[in-house]
């Protein structure tokens, strides 16, 4: 697992309350996670927090699994 | 149309004096202080440095994690309240209708600790708006009767009701209203405070209401000696469970008592000072008793207001003595805050519970830490100090005032 990938499981595991084994890359936030649509928002303001960045509204609409966080911040993270 | 008899069948307390109604009710019998130095946040360069916390909350203890940290302290005490209650009244989805269970439920102030935290994130960053998609829903007062009605699947009537530190018997008395009106079979009441924080204790701090008492925490809440200097911040909560006599009896409830009745003035005078002459205080203790059908002398226990500033507590004696003429003498009065501190928002429900403790066992909590005699006081007046006295309770009154000049009173009675 990359870096990103283990730091974005840290805070999905500590913002949502997931077993750590439940947040594979496939899981979706709403779906899968129990995220509601707070949740999803307060997720992305993590993301950016942690990896000093801005995520667009319109591109935060596409991250919907863990498996697209983790895609989108390797793209992105600084 | 014919008005119910509601009678108070649950009781749920978190308090800076235990976590439990019993540790609670233990506390105040014993005379114990929960006044100690501020844990929450680094109050060095307050005046003030103590308060009334509630010790060692966790709230994972009582709350799934995640569940915990989207809702604020004082919800946080609310649903813990709400769990207790619900308990001790035996209610579940097989004895009542949850469509006739209603939640009204005060807070003085709401979620002052989140709009601190995020307004402080805010105010340290580049000036892009980053708010948790969480404060507003975390922050807003009536968020705590929302939530207790989510947690236990409640759908009656649902609100907040807001009059500073009289909110939450103002709540017990629409509950009351409520369901003697047949709105209701149940209502969860009562309220949750929790401002031991940098803004709650500041604010209070600069309107020079607060004890600066920092040598001696345990000793500062002393409503009616000589030497009061301000209230004891408190924090914590209460709940009632009021639900209509036919209800209870029908399924069986434990009673405790009931409730006689309760009024609501204003002092149309000034934004927090008292009226010199208590009569806000005065037409509420005598609008409660009406409504209560009940005489002055029926009265043998008042659990005052009594906050330990200077003007409030003389204002609330003159009240008292120009409602209960003679028989004032006849009284128990105390001011449990000297144990609590002033929990605010939540004063009025654990104040109400003290009541209804009171009538229960037929003793009178007392006010601690006196220790001088205040000249302009009458000497005659029993205000209960430094020990609790055992004596038959038939009905007790408590009075709680907010800043606004709100006034609010209710009675709670022996049920037979």
């Amino acid at each position: 697992m990359s870096d990103i990938a283990a730091r974005v499981k840290k805070i999905i595991v500590d913002k949502l309350g997931v077993e750590e084994s439940e947040v594979n890359p496939e899981a979706s936030f709403t779906n899968d996670l129990g995220a509601d649509s707070l949740d999803t928002v307060e997720l992305i303001m993590e993301f950016e927090k942690e990896f000093n960045i801005s995520i667009p509204d319109e591109q935060a609409e596409t991250i919907t699994t863990v498996g697209q966080a983790v895609t989108y911040l390797e793209e992105h993270a600084k | 149309m014919d008005l119910k008899r509601v009678v108070v069948t649950g009781i749920g307390a978190l308090t800076p004096l235990g976590k439990t109604l019993d540790e609670y009710w233990e506390g105040l019998t014993n005379g114990v202080s929960g006044a100690d130095f501020i844990k929450q946040f680094d109050c060095s360069k307050f005046k003030t440095r103590f308060a009334c916390e509630v010790k060692e909350f966790d709230a994972t203890t009582y709350l799934d994690k995640k569940e915990a940290r989207k809702i604020d302290r004082f919800t946080q005490f609310a649903l813990v309240v709400s769990d207790q209650a619900v308990k001790d009244a035996g209610i579940s989805k097989d004895n009542v209708d949850v469509d006739r269970v209603g939640v009204i439920f005060a807070s003085g102030i709401g979620g002052l600790i989140t709009f601190q935290e995020e307004v402080v994130n805010f105010a340290n960053g580049d000036g892009t708006p980053r708010f948790n998609p969480f404060f507003i829903p975390k922050m807003i007062l009536d968020i705590a009767a929302g939530q207790i009605s989510m947690r236990h699947g409640f759908r009656g009537p649902n609100f907040a009701v807001v009059s500073a530190c009289a909110s939450s018997t103002n709540a017990i008395i629409d509950a009351y209203d409520n369901i003697r009106l047949g709105k209701a079979d149940i209502i969860l009441t009562g309220g949750s405070e929790a401002v031991v924080s940098a803004a709650g204790v500041g604010g209070f701090n600069a309107m020079k209401a607060l004890s600066e008492r920092n040598d001696d925490p345990a000793t500062a809440s002393r409503p009616f000696d000589k030497d009061r200097d301000g209230f004891v911040m408190g924090e914590g909560a209460g709940m009632l469970v009021l639900e209509s006599l036919e209800h209870a009896l029908k399924r069986g409830a434990k009673i405790y008592c009931e409730i006689a009745g309760g009024g609501a003035t204003a002092d149309a005078h000034h934004i927090t000072a008292p009226h010199p002459e208590g009569l806000g205080a005065k037409n509420v203790m005598t609008a409660a008793l009406k409504d209560a059908g009940l005489q002055a002398s029926d009265i043998d226990y008042i659990n005052v207001h009594g906050t330990s500033t200077p003007l409030g507590d003389i204002a609330e004696t003159k009240a008292i003595m120009s409602v209960f003429g003679e028989h004032a003498y006849n009284l128990n009065i105390s001011s449990t805050k000297s144990m609590t501190g002033h929990c605010l928002g939540a004063a009025g429900a654990l104040e109400a519970i003290a009541c209804v403790m009171s009538v229960v066992h037929d003793i009178v909590p007392p006010t601690i830490n006196h220790f001088t005699d205040d000249p302009e006081l009458d000497p005659k007046l029993n205000f209960t100090f430094n020990k609790a006295q055992k004596r038959t309770v038939r009905a007790a009154l408590s009075n709680t005032f907010g800043f606004g000049g709100h006034n609010a009173s209710v009675i709670v009675k022996k049920y037979s």
